[in-house]
């Protein structure tokens, strides 16, 4: 494993030697802002010590990527394949657009999380979050999963304009006692068995990887929400 | 029951006495106009269907048919014109949106045509294109003021990445999607035997066009369709579509019946689905955001293509485009208001927006005056028509020109506006089988081929007049323009002097 200092080292650095290390894997210390760690990468284990910036794993495609604490804005964006995990909060549009692969977050995540996320055939995109969201969530989403697991059983556990646009995936909310409102896109159901039965091995798999008891979150009561169809926005247009 | 208010914009006029009722005229319009009557033993036609495309007056045997304006009309007034009454009657109906496709047809002022060139008399003599050496190869990137040296004296390569083309002409973005697979197949083919590029548009690429790559531009927009790093990595440049000059300030939207198998696994979208692109990057709201997606794909590709932004020319784009500069592009790409879409709503693309011409004259002046225009080079579209707006808006101070609707044009395009509607009858805007093997992707690049060989040779020959052999020396060279017909505040802008100063 090749070990990264990267203080007093700019992005451009820090990222050209993880791109360059004949190491698969890589360890970042003392991380601080530096942006676009991993961008694109796809042979790559990256151990991070320190808060990395902006747009962490963008367009990844297939590299694993944690974080020992916190995250910014933009992790994962158009991310494709690979994994990201978070020992921390991250910041806002966490997974936009992504296509594939998993970012798995201990605690809240920010602002539109999951915007435009997209699933095609065997690209599937998981989020799953430990904590809360800020509002926007699952903003035109098209495909994917994302799972909002309100670890510590709070009552609002995603903000304003949950879904809006949205076309496509699931949102699975854990939660028995929904406060919030949808828009009209969206329908709102509690989560059958199916259903859970869908995002189990991601529940288990996360439960691993942040030490937690599987078998609580999985007995417990989910809203489901789900697009009303995949042409929103149909009859909004007639022909001129 | 309701009365239905379409009354038909033109009539088809069929000559009887020419018609042999063949019915090609019905197999050939896919807007189901034409038809057979048994009782009458004759074509006949639904009229308030046509959009007046030519496909059945081309494919006559007989040349019996010709499409003409419907002299049926209102009650005249200036201000109530037809067209605003029969809009008013369609949406009271649906309750929709207008939705229209093409560039702003509307009667706003084209100062490519107020603009008139220059040429060399008796001093300073013209050059002859056929015998002297003419240079139009294009460079595009940001280029740097000073030469770096290394200990031995010779000079360092500190050049950011380049694109190369041989003559200063692109062919802007069209999505596969929004265009059929073989128009896409010509763009590609005719750009690589041209020694310039064509754009993939914001729908991915398919994967049979990732061999012209060294010919490509891949675009990506706030929907990252078929964005992936295969695809960054595929191209000579990358392009961030931050706006549309048909549409500035909204996104896309292509609805899910174009969404067919091959432009699904393109766009890698499930098949029926929409693909909406919302208006705005939701990660960039400022410059700073912006040069963060500018850094991630130049981090994602290695620093080795060239990464332009594309924006509308709206009111304030000298400002944008000053902001965009220094948000690490190396290329910036404008689209004026008369640039085509596939589809957009049409109270938009016809009052959002400015002209091309104005807007590169004042982007190109303010990034002068900012001492930053090295930095940059700049791509203009937005209705580029023939060679002389190419030569006029290089002397403006464009590196290079994008053309969308005049290479359609040149692939058959008969420019009927219906692009929305997903029938093209000339196999262009369209993803129905049936009419996108009208087109044959060879003939079509072809065509392409000619029209900027032409174009070029155009080019040249007015450079020649003008005494000038290289399009470096024509860049931002206003002196050779003037302006006829236009106002003060028009030529101030414009930075040129009227004719006769
Ligand atoms: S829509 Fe086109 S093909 Fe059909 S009748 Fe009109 S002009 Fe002819
Ligand atoms: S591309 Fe086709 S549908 Fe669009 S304007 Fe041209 S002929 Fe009409």
């Amino acid at each position: 494993m090749q070990i990264i200092d990267c203080e007093n080292k700019d992005y451009t650095q820090v990222c050209k030697e993880v791109r360059t290390s004949e190491d698969v894997d890589v360890c970042l210390q003392n991380c601080l802002g530096q942006r676009y760690i991993g961008a694109g990468l796809n042979n790559k284990t990256i151990i991070i010590d320190g808060v990395p910036g902006n747009a962490l794993g963008a367009y990844l495609d297939g590299a694993n990527i944690e974080v020992k604490a916190s995250v910014q804005d933009a992790v994962g964006d158009t991310m494709n394949a690979g994994k990201i995990l978070v020992r921390g909060s991250s910041g806002d549009a966490t997974g936009y657009a992504m296509r594939g692969g998993k970012i798995y977050i201990r605690d809240d995540a920010g602002y539109r999380t999951g915007i435009h996320m997209k699933a095609y055939k065997e690209n599937f995109p998981i989020i799953m979050i430990g904590g809360k969201c800020g509002s926007f969530l699952g903003e035109y989403m098209a495909g994917g999963i994302i799972v909002v697991l309100n670890l510590k059983d709070e009552k609002q556990i995603v903000g304003n304009f949950t879904g809006v646009g949205m076309h496509g995936g699931k949102i699975f909310l854990r939660t028995s006692d929904l406060n919030a409102n949808f828009p009209p896109q969206v329908k709102c159901e509690i989560a059958t068995k199916e259903d859970i039965k869908e995002i189990e091995k991601y529940i288990v798999e996360y439960a691993n990887d942040f030490d937690i008891d599987a078998n609580k979150l999985l007995s417990s009561q989910y809203h489901i929400l789900k697009p009303n169809s995949a042409n929103p926005y149909k009859r909004l247009y007639t022909a001129h | 029951m309701a009365i239905n208010m379409v009354e038909p914009l033109y009539e088809v006029s069929r000559n009887a006495t020419r018609c042999i009722n063949c019915r090609i005229c019905e197999k050939e319009c896919s807007n189901l106009v034409h038809s057979y009557d048994e009782n009458l033993k004759a074509m006949i036609s639904d009229e308030t269907k046509c959009v007046n495309c030519h496909r059945c007056v081309v494919m006559c045997p007989t040349h019996a048919l010709k499409i003409v304006k419907s002299d049926n009309c209102f009650r005249e007034n200036a201000n109530w014109t037809q067209d605003s009454i029969m809009t008013i009657y369609n949406q009271a109906q649906t309750g929709g949106v207008l939705l229209s496709s093409m560039g702003n047809p509307e009667p706003f002022p084209v100062y490519w045509d107020k603009i008139l060139i220059n040429a060399s008399q008796v001093t300073n003599p013209s050059i002859d294109p056929l015998r002297e050496p003419m240079e139009t190869k294009t460079f595009l990137g940001a280029k740097v003021p000073d030469i770096k040296r290394d200990e031995n004296g010779d000079i360092v390569n500190n050049l950011p990445p380049q694109i190369e083309l041989s003559t200063p002409i692109m062919f802007s973005a069209m999505s596969y999607g929004s265009i059929s697979y073989n128009a896409h197949s010509a763009l590609a083919q005719a750009a690589t035997k041209l020694g310039t590029l064509y754009n993939t548009g914001e729908g991915g690429l398919h994967k049979d066009f990732y061999k012209y790559g060294a010919n490509t531009i891949v675009q990506i927009a706030s929907g990252r369709f078929g964005v992936s790093k295969n695809f960054i990595e595929a191209g000579a440049a990358i392009e961030i579509k931050m706006g549309q000059g048909a549409k500035p300030g909204i996104g896309g939207h292509l609805p899910g019946t174009k969404v067919v198998e091959d432009v699904s696994k393109t766009r890698m979208i499930p098949e029926g689905s929409d693909a909406i692109s919302p208006a705005p990057h939701h990660d960039i709201y400022s410059i700073e955001d912006l040069r963060q997606l500018v850094y991630s794909l130049k981090e994602a590709s290695n620093y080795k293509k060239p990464v332009i932004v594309k924006i509308a020319a709206v009111h304030n784009v000298a400002v944008i485009a000053s902001g965009v500069a220094r948000s690490g592009a190396d290329i910036i790409a404008i689209d004026g208001f008369r640039g085509g879409t596939g589809a957009a709503p049409t109270r938009i693309r016809d009052n959002v927006g400015i002209p091309i011409e104005l807007a590169l004259a004042a982007v190109d002046k303010r990034l002068r005056d900012e001492g930053i225009r090295d930095k940059v080079s700049i791509i203009v579209g937005g209705s580029i028509r023939n060679s002389s707006d190419i030569i006029k808006a290089i002397a403006l101070g464009a590196d290079a020109c994008y053309i969308a609707t005049s290479a359609l044009i040149a692939m058959g395009c008969h420019m009927c506006r219906s692009c929305h509607l997903g029938r093209c009858n000339w196999g262009i805007a369209t993803q129905r089988p049936d009419l996108t093997k009208r087109l044959d992707a060879d003939e079509a690049s072809q065509k392409l081929v000619n029209l900027v060989e032409a174009w070029t040779h155009e080019i040249k020959e007015m450079m020649g007049g003008m005494g000038i052999n290289s399009i470096e020396a024509l860049r931002g060279n206003r002196l050779m323009l003037r302006g006829i017909g236009l106002t003060e505040k028009e030529l101030e802008i414009l930075g040129i002097m009227h004719a006769g100063e």
